[in-house]
């Protein structure tokens, strides 16, 4: 993955993060985590769990992120922590994030 | 059975809970108190003569044709001012009432042109109705007295001419330009006999005149005073088929009038219940694109993006592009493939794309427009809410007494909205606009904001923020709302937050540059004035915090209790004609249609079922990913329905660079758009007029679209995508996008109630239409939230990265005009160009002069992204500091400037801040040329005479 990719899921995750925690700080982590897993693609996750194997890739990201990359990386799959990633099950219709 | 107009009802509709009976020529009716005695009579199929009355304007009483005689009353009133009375007697038609109106024809006639046979209105004119209707037999005042016969018709206007010889200054055009336009371009120049249609000052005529094209007058105009020139050229129309625009996501109904397969002119539908019979000039004109010699109708492929383009069959084109993905995927992954759907064609068709995604290519990586425009309101509002569809319908503006506009400029963007907006602000609604520039909604013929919140761009949440400090520390919470309808908890931490000392608007005011006491004003207002309406757009979204600027929308609508009722809500507006619905069938990379999240094993089970495939769980690729993986070499093939990325995306240069590390980019649209420089494989695509299917607007209404010509390349887009599928083995056999349309109401809860022939019979529904509502929802969250409590959710204004500096010191944010539509691709091929004929570069006088520059100059804009040139406009529309330009023409690149920054939630690029630096420039930059030689090469086909390009 080019550089700039990396940097870019590196601010990405950063932003996340920063912008979840003013949200509710108690949950930040978990709902970093949630979002990430929510919407990354698996190679974006691949590389990103990959990146914090390394010195560099864990100076790189804020504690937020970091914690709830390791933890995703970790294997969990948080519940939804915001209702932003409450979405509709198969026979429910009030959800809808139309853009 | 001919061609019909639509019915006309003399004066509006009036709703009312008494009714009234009385009898007019003998037969009784009963109608709503208000109405008037010549709508009564409409309504039972009687017909009173009539000039200068029509039903979409209030009654005006000047031609005296529709005078009636009433048992009882004196002399002979006009039924168009008389409203109806309990037991009145009304005879329409009696001796004396003929003498009268032969007499008032007479008159009219007398000063008319009498070549009925070649003038364009033949058997289409009321005039000639009414002369018919009233018996006129002779004038007896002959036809050498003075007369207007040898003015001259002022052709100014591309889409119709005013000949003022045929006028009868009946002033149905005044004031539909007055009421339902409510631009007041026209007025009746002089008195008596020297009265005259005029659009403005004595040196005006139309083009030059206020007048935005918008077609009322024509409309309304009941001679050949005002006709469209296509009609002229081509003569009546013979059917009239109903059907969607193609444009906005207001979603104005027309009918398309045509003459064999040819469309004699576009005029909107009067049961419209998105436009209710107004239409601006895009929907209603500009259609001329479809039939542009640019139009490409046959499919091409090549090698290579340097070599010119070949021309081949359909079979080719298809075997050879299939052959190309199976070859992809079988090298570098499954992963390697993506789609990305069109908001601007039909549900249907956007359905088959995501599903050739997802059951052809095997992956999640189909994405849509909705990523750069409103994808923060659909994060933003199901935080709040839990959910993001619209919670109103267009007509509930009429119950607002406060309007508050943030980041929209609906007179503009949304035009048929922004005049019933209008409308109801000059019936005394308040308003309060938030946006960088001084957009035309805040002084207008009528129109006065009463706050104009001048903000920096990238500045909404801080505002937003010390608006709800105002609104909590002067206790104009509205409790009982907030206790009964939301969590309080969650409303306790965000009232401690709002209320900071930092949030006030005196603290923030140094960030935001609005003085603090407007804000002040402009929240008290808000809070208190009654029924409190916001209506946002793009200004709010395309930030790095627009998800959070749609949060702390919700939370000051939460907090004042201006949820759940008509005049009130938030309404984001959507842009395109079926982003709506494009987000609905699930084009996004994370869910599937009805936002079921694709990790749902149920969800996921039910399409595999149907489709008879197995689907991948993990989300896919939104579009910048796509490009990033490109950059990476992991992502080699695009199908790209109806999108034009290279131009409406941001960083253009990295759009390039995505698209040209790709092995294979499908391009299925009208025309060779900037996108198709780096294709590989042209698909030819269909127009509106030339398919049938749905579109949903942002009313969450779904209306049909319907094939008035065959397509001209051969194939309707869905049949595109379904030549696609089938030769990658799918197996697909629809024959009608009904069958489409079925399947999606199958596989999704929200259109359960939906079919091709129900919209067939009732025009429109808007969703969820299933057991509980079996006839659709016009307003959501009336009792209770869908989902729920109202959740307040804490905003800390988190400023962008993207700074201006000493390198750097102004800020541009961007934005569209009326006659131009986004990337221009449509709107460019039409007359509209008179109207806007490039980009220009907006800039306050302080800092022009500071340049030494002057409106009509060459201006170099460059940013840390890139840089572009384009001609510079002098205007105090934009504060000092910033600047402000539109991204209809591809040759101003605009988006080379814009940078990567985006949305934190949704990736929804940061189009509003720019931090640039303008200078005078001699010519186009570099990057321009080289994109205008890579597009003309880029453009050659092979075989065509002399090798010239396309465009």
């Amino acid at each position: 993955m080019s550089s700039g990719t990396l940097s870019r899921l590196r601010f990405s995750a950063n932003q996340i993060a920063q912008n979840l925690a003013a949200m509710n700080p108690d949950k930040a982590v978990l709902a970093t985590a949630d979002h990430i897993n929510k919407f990354w693609d698996p190679r974006m996750k691949a590389r990103i769990f990959e990146d914090i194997q390394g010195e560099e890739g864990r100076s790189a990201l804020s504690p937020v992120a970091l914690a709830a990359i390791e933890y995703l990386a970790g294997g969990a799959e948080p519940k939804s922590q915001t209702r932003a990633t409450e979405f509709n099950s198969v026979n429910e219709i009030g959800h809808s994030d139309a853009g | 059975m001919g061609f019909e107009r639509q019915a006309d009802f003399g004066t509006p509709e009036v709703k009312s809970d008494e009714l009234v009976t009385l009898t007019i020529d003998g037969r009784e009716v009963t109608v709503p108190a208000g109405t008037s005695v010549m709508r009564a009579a409409a309504e039972i199929g009687g017909s009173i003569p009539k000039l200068c009355a029509t039903d979409n304007m209030k009654s005006f009483g000047s031609c005296r044709l529709c005078l009636v005689e009433i048992e009882g009353a004196r002399g002979t009133p006009a039924s168009c001012t008389t409203p109806v009375m309990p037991g009145m007697n009304v005879k329409t038609q009696t001796p004396r009432l003929e003498k009268l109106r032969r007499g008032v024809m007479e008159l009219y006639i007398s000063d008319h042109p009498l070549d009925c046979l070649t003038c364009s209105a033949n058997n289409d004119c009321e005039l000639q109705d009414q002369a018919a209707a009233v018996g006129l037999r002779d004038v007896r005042y002959g036809y050498e007295g003075e007369n207007h016969l040898g003015l001259g018709t002022d052709v100014s206007n591309p889409y119709f001419d005013f000949d003022p010889s045929k006028c009868i200054v009946c002033s149905r055009c005044v004031r539909a330009c007055d009421e339902v336009q409510g631009t007041f371009a026209l007025t009746i120049d002089g008195r008596g006999f020297a009265s005259m249609v005029s659009a403005g000052q004595d040196g005006d005529n139309f083009l030059s005149s206020e007048c935005v094209s918008c077609g009322a007058c024509v409309q309304a105009c009941p001679t050949a005073t005002l006709q469209e020139k296509s009609v002229k050229a081509i003569g009546k129309p013979e059917r009239a088929v109903v059907t969607t625009c193609a444009y906005c996501g207001v979603g104005c109904a027309f009918r398309a009038e045509m003459r064999g397969e040819q469309l004699v002119r576009m005029v909107p539908w009067k049961d419209g219940k998105a436009n209710r019979g107004h239409s601006c000039v895009k929907g209603r004109f500009a259609y001329g694109y479809a039939n542009h010699k640019d139009r490409v109708l046959n499919p091409m492929i090549r090698e290579s993006i340097d070599e010119p383009w070949r021309e081949v069959s359909w079979d080719e084109a298809i075997a050879h592009t299939v052959n190309k993905l199976r070859e992809i995927k079988a090298r570098h992954g499954v992963g390697s493939l993506g789609g990305v759907t069109s908001s601007r064609c039909t549900n249907e068709e956007t359905f088959l794309v995501q599903k050739l995604v997802r059951a052809g290519f095997g992956n999640n990586n189909v994405d849509t427009c909705a990523r750069v425009c409103h994808s923060p309101t659909g994060y933003g509002l199901s935080t709040t809410f839990g959910t993001s569809a619209g919670t109103q319908d267009f007509d509930t503006i009429m119950d607002a007494d406060v309007v508050l506009v943030i980041g929209a400029n609906p007179t503009d963007a949304h035009p048929v909205f922004g005049s019933r907006m209008k409308r109801r602000l000059r019936q005394g609604a308040k308003l309060i606009v938030i946006d960088p520039r001084r957009i035309d909604l805040v002084r207008s013929p009528h129109i006065k904001a009463a706050h104009h919140l001048a903000l920096q761009p990238g500045t909404n949440v801080a505002v937003l923020t010390s608006l709800a400090h105002v609104i909590v520390t002067e206790g104009l919470v509205n409790e009982a709302f907030v206790r009964e309808r939301c969590e309080w908890d969650a409303f306790e931490d965000w009232a401690r937050f709002v209320s900071e000392e930092r949030h006030s608007p005196e603290f923030l005011e140094a960030v935001t540059r609005v003085p603090a006491q407007t804000v002040r004003e402009a929240a008290r207002l808000y809070a208190t004035g009654g029924n409190g309406a916001i209506y946002y757009g793009l200004g709010v979204t395309e930030h790095s915090q627009g998800s959070s600027a749609v949060i702390a929308i919700a939370n000051l609508a939460m907090a004042t209790g201006n949820i759940g009722r008509p005049g009130v809500g938030v309404n984001p507006l959507r842009g395109q004609n079926n982003v709506q619905g494009s987000c609905d069938m699930g084009s996004f990379p994370h869910e599937l249609s009805g936002y079921r999240h694709i990790s749902d094993d149920a969800t996921r089970q039910l399409f595999e079922k149907d489709w008879g495939v197995t689907l991948d769980k993990e989300p896919g690729l939104r579009i910048n990913n796509m490009l990033d993986a490109a950059i990476d070499g992991t992502f080699k093939a695009l199908y790209v329905q109806g999108e034009d990325i290279m131009q409406s995306d941001p960083n253009t240069q990295h759009v390039a660079a995505g698209l040209e590390a790709m092995e294979l980019v499908i391009m299925h649209d009208l025309f060779l758009n900037e996108t198709a420089n780096y294709a590989h494989v042209f698909l030819p695509g269909s127009t509106f007029l030339e398919k049938n299917g749905t579109f949903t607007n942002a009313e969450r209404r779904v209306q049909p679209v319907r094939k008035v010509m065959e397509p001209a390349p051969g194939y309707e887009d869905w049949e595109v995508t379904q030549l696609l599928a089938n030769a990658l083995g799918l197996d697909w056999n629809y024959t009608h996008p009904s069958e489409i349309l079925d399947e999606i109401a199958r596989l999704t809860p929200s259109f359960a109630g939906i079919s091709w022939d129900r919209l067939d019979r009732e025009g429109s529904l808007q969703w969820p239409v299933n057991d509980k509502f079996p006839d659709g929802s016009p307003v959501m969250h009336v009792e209770e939230f869908v989902r729920g409590k109202g959740h307040f959710a804490i905003t800390e204004y988190i400023p962008t990265d993207e700074r201006s500096g000493p390198r750097f010191p102004l800020l541009l944010t961007t934005g569209r005009i009326l006659s131009q539509y986004n990337v221009g691709a449509q709107t460019r091929r039409t007359d509209n160009v008179v109207w806007h004929d490039g980009d220009v570069l907006e800039m306050h006088p302080a800092d022009a002069e500071n340049r030494g520059l002057k409106t009509g100059d060459w201006v170099k804009l460059a940013s840390r992204t890139g840089e572009t040139t384009l001609r510079l406009e002098v205007t105090d529309r934009v504060a000092p500091g910033v600047v402000y330009t539109t991204f209809h023409h591809p040759g101003t690149q605009a988006n080379v400037v814009t940078t990567d920054y985006s949305d934190w939630a949704t990736n929804c690029p940061e189009y509003k801040v720019t931090a640039v630096q303008v200078m005078p420039s001699n010519g186009p930059t570099e990057w321009q040329k080289e994109q205008a030689e890579l597009t003309e090469r880029s453009r050659r086909i092979a075989g065509a005479a002399e090798m010239e390009p396309a465009e």
